[in-house]
C-alpha cells in the first residue's frame, strides 16, 4: 500500500488563533496519493464569484471532515493530519465555466463500521450549506472493500431472489396498483389478483400507500395475500405483492413486516423517506426472515435531479446496496421519469455488477469493487408499456423488474389482459433475442407477430403505439474525458 | 389450466427447431444444459427428477434435442423442462428454464384456506394430480 504523503505545515503558522484559509490548514494537498483503504468522493463545486476553486475544494474537504471556521488549538491533541480529509485533485467541468470536480480522500478511521448514517453525516452533513459555494453536488464515491465488508449488503440478492421465485432467464414483471390512493382493501386485492393471474410476477403498493382512512394496512395485507395466493393457484407460479411497511415508527414497521411474514408474503417494501438507519434496520430484519426487501426511492428527485446541486442517484444506489435492500427503482430510460441512457447504465452497473470499472461516459468516476456484497435488482417503473419491450430489454438487460402500472391496469380489455400483453411481449422478445435476432431493429415486427396469436397484446400495441416521453434529461453526463487516473 | 412456469409458457409450445436455438444460446454463453421431469407441478417443488447429469461439455445443441425426445418417450405425460446452469462467479445458478413437455390435461391446483383468528388466513396449494401416487398422476 502506498504511504500517505503528509504535508505538515509549520505549527506556529498553522495554529495561530484566528481564521486561516482551509488550503493553509492542509485540506488541499495535490501531492496526496489516496490509499487503497481511503473513502473517495468527487464533488461538483460551484464557488461563489471570486472564491479560489482550490480553496473551495479545501473547504469542502475541511467541512466534511475535521474543520470548523476558525483555528482550534485542540487539533494539536490529535494526529490531525491523519483525520483531515484531503482534496487531492481539481478538474474544471468540461464545457461548464465556473464548475469544478473536486476529488477528496477520507481516511477509514473517520467512519463507523456499517453505518450509512455515520458515513453520510460526514460526507453530506454540514458542507452542502456552506456559504462560499453557490452549489455543491456529490457525483460519485469509491467505497473501499475494507469498509464495504462492514455492511450487510442486499438481504437476498438477485441470484437467491430468482431461486426463491423459481424465475430465470427473463426480467421480472410487476405493476403498481392504481389509482394510487382511494381503493378499499377489497377492491385493491381484486387488482392484485387480476394482474398476477394475467402473468405478472409481482404487484406493488405505491410509495404513499401506508395505512389511510380508505384502507388500513392490515386489511390491505389480508386482501392482497388472498389475491396473491389465488393467482399462484391459477398459474402454478410463485408470485408476490410488495406490501409497503413504511410507517411512522420502527415499532410499527416491524409489526407490519411481521404480519406480512405470518401471511406468507415473499416480499415487503419500504420508502427511501424512512431514512438510512431505518432502511438498514429493515434490511437486517429481511435477512433474518428470508424476506425480499423492495425500496421505493420516494423523495430522491428533490436532491438527485439538478446537475449543479445535490447528490447523484448513483451515489444513493451505492449507499442502498451497502444498506442492504434487494430492489431499487433505478430508471427506465424510455418512460415518463428522468433518465439519460448513459447515466442509467452507470446506475444499473452500480446495482448489479460485482466490479464496476471507471467509466466517465456513464458517470462512473471511480473503479468500484463490490467485495462479496450481493447484487441489487434494479426496478424500471414509470410510464412504460408493452410496445417498448424490445427497447427495455436492450437498454436494461435481464436482471431487472419491469413495472407496468398504467401499462397493465389501463389496458382496454382489463387488468388480466394488460398483464398477459406484457408477459407475452416479454417472452417473445427474450425468445427472439436468444435466437440471435436483432431485437433493437426487429422489435416492432417481433411484437406484431406475437400479437397475431394474442389479442391482448394486439390491443395494447394499438392503444399505446405512439406514447413516448421524449424530453431532454436534466441529469446528463459531462464527459468526453481526458483521463489520467482518478485513483 | 396451463401452468406458466418458465421463460416461454405464454407462447405457443416451442418446436424442436426453436428448442435447439435456445440450447445453442445457452452453449454459446458457456452454460450447461440439463433436462428434468416431474409429475408434481407445485411451484415450490424445486427438485424435479434429473434426466441424467447436466450435459457438461456438449457442443452440439442437436444432441440436447435428442435427449429431450428420449425423455419425452420415457415420460410422455409428465412436465419436462430444460434448464441452463451458469457456473461463473457471481451467478453459480440457473440462467434459463423453459418447459418442453406437459400433460395433455392439466387439472391445476386446489387452494385450501385455513381460517385463523383475526381474519388471518393460511393458504395451502395442492395439485389435484397429487391425489394419486407418483407415476400414476397423469393418464
Amino acid at each position: 500500500m502506498n504511504k500517505p504523503t503528509a504535508r505538515r505545515i509549520d505549527p506556529s503558522q498553522r495554529f495561530k488563533s484566528g481564521v486561516l484559509p482551509y488550503k493553509q490548514m492542509g485540506y488541499w494537498n495535490p501531492d496526496y496519493a489516496p490509499k487503497d483503504s481511503d473513502v473517495l468522493a468527487v464533488f461538483r463545486i460551484t464557488p461563489q464569484d471570486g472564491v479560489d476553486p482550490e480553496e473551495a475544494a479545501a473547504a469542502v474537504a475541511g467541512e466534511s471532515s475535521t474543520a470548523t471556521w476558525t483555528v482550534v488549538w485542540t487539533d494539536r491533541l490529535t494526529d490531525y493530519v491523519h483525520y483531515q480529509a484531503k482534496a487531492y485533485r481539481l478538474d474544471p467541468v468540461p464545457g461548464i465555466p465556473g464548475q469544478y470536480f473536486a476529488y477528496i480522500a477520507y481516511d477509514l478511521d473517520l467512519f463507523e463500521d456499517g453505518s450509512i448514517a455515520n458515513l453520510t453525516a460526514s460526507i453530506i452533513g454540514n458542507v452542502f450549506g456552506f456559504k462560499p459555494l453557490k452549489a455543491l453536488r456529490l457525483e460519485d464515491m469509491r467505497i473501499p472493500p475494507h469498509y464495504l465488508k462492514t455492511f450487510q449488503g442486499p438481504a437476498t440478492g438477485i441470484v437467491v431472489e430468482r431461486e426463491r421465485l423459481n424465475c430465470f432467464g427473463r426480467p421480472l414483471l410487476g405493476a403498481t396498483m392504481k389509482p394510487k390512493l382511494g381503493l378499499s382493501g377489497r377492491n385493491y386485492g381484486r387488482v392484485v389478483y387480476e394482474a398476477l393471474k394475467g402473468g405478472l410476477d409481482f404487484t406493488k403498493d405505491d410509495e404513499n400507500i401506508n395505512s389511510q382512512p380508505f384502507m388500513y394496512w392490515r386489511d390491505r395485507y389480508l386482501y392482497c395475500m388472498e389475491g396473491v395466493n389465488k393467482a399462484i393457484g391459477a398459474t402454478g407460479e410463485i408470485k408476490g405483492h410488495y406490501l409497503n411497511v413504511t410507517a411512522a415508527t420502527m415499532e410499527e414497521m416491524y409489526e407490519r413486516a411481521e404480519f406480512a411474514r405470518e401471511l406468507g408474503s415473499v416480499i415487503i417494501m419500504i420508502d427511501l423517506v424512512i431514512g438510512y438507519t431505518a432502511v438498514q434496520s429493515m434490511a437486517k430484519w429481511a435477512r433474518r426472515n428470508s424476506m425480499i426487501l423492495h425500496l421505493h426511492r420516494a423523495g430522491h428527485s428533490t436532491y438527485t435531479r439538478q446537475k449543479n446541486h445535490g447528490i447523484s442517484f448513483r451515489v444513493i444506489a451505492k449507499w442502498m446496496r451497502m444498506a442492504g435492500v434487494d430492489h431499487i427503482h433505478a430508471g427506465t430510460v424510455v418512460g415518463k421519469l428522468e433518465g439519460d441512457p448513459n447515466i442509467i447504465r452507470g446506475i444499473y452497473d452500480v446495482c448489479r455488477e460485482p466490479h464496476v470499472a471507471q467509466n466517465l461516459q456513464h458517470g462512473i468516476f471511480f473503479e468500484q469493487p463490490w467485495a462479496s456484497l450481493n447484487k441489487l435488482m434494479p426496478v424500471a417503473s414509470g410510464g412504460i408499456h408493452a410496445g417498448q419491450m424490445h427497447q427495455l430489454v436492450s437498454y436494461l438487460g435481464e436482471d431487472v423488474v419491469l413495472q407496468f402500472g398504467g401499462g397493465t391496469i389501463g389496458h382496454p380489455m382489463g387488468i388480466e389482459a394488460g398483464a398477459t400483453a406484457n408477459r407475452v411481449a416479454l417472452e417473445a422478445i427474450i425468445k427472439a433475442r436468444n435466437e440471435g435476432r436483432d431485437i433493437w431493429h426487429e422489435g416492432p415486427q417481433i411484437l406484431a407477430n406475437a400479437a397475431r396469436t394474442c389479442t391482448p397484446l394486439s390491443a395494447a400495441l394499438d392503444t399505446w403505439k405512439d406514447v413516448t416521453f421524449d424530453y431532454a434529461s436534466t441529469d446528463s453526463v459531462d464527459f468526453v474525458p481526458t483521463v489520467t487516473s482518478a485513483g | 389450466m396451463r401452468i406458466t412456469q418458465g421463460q416461454f409458457s405464454f407462447l405457443p409450445d416451442l418446436t424442436d427447431a426453436e428448442i435447439r436455438l435456445q440450447c445453442a444460446y445457452a452453449i454459446d454463453h458457456g452454460w450447461t444444459v440439463a433436462i428434468e421431469f416431474t409429475d408434481d407441478p407445485h411451484p415450490r417443488n424445486i427438485y424435479w427428477e434429473m434426466w441424467g447429469l447436466p450435459m457438461f461439455g456438449i457442443e452440439d445443441p442437436a444432441g440436447i434435442v435428442l435427449e429431450i425426445n428420449a425423455c419425452r418417450r420415457a415420460h410422455p405425460h409428465k412436465y419436462i423442462k430444460v434448464v441452463a446452469f451458469d457456473g461463473q462467479r457471481g451467478f453459480e445458478s440457473i440462467r434459463m428454464f423453459f418447459i418442453v413437455n406437459r400433460p395433455a390435461d392439466e387439472p391445476g391446483f386446489d387452494l385450501v384456506r385455513t381460517e385463523g383468528r383475526g381474519r388471518n388466513t393460511t393458504y395451502t396449494l395442492r395439485p389435484y394430480a397429487a391425489d394419486r401416487p407418483p407415476g400414476q398422476r397423469y393418464p
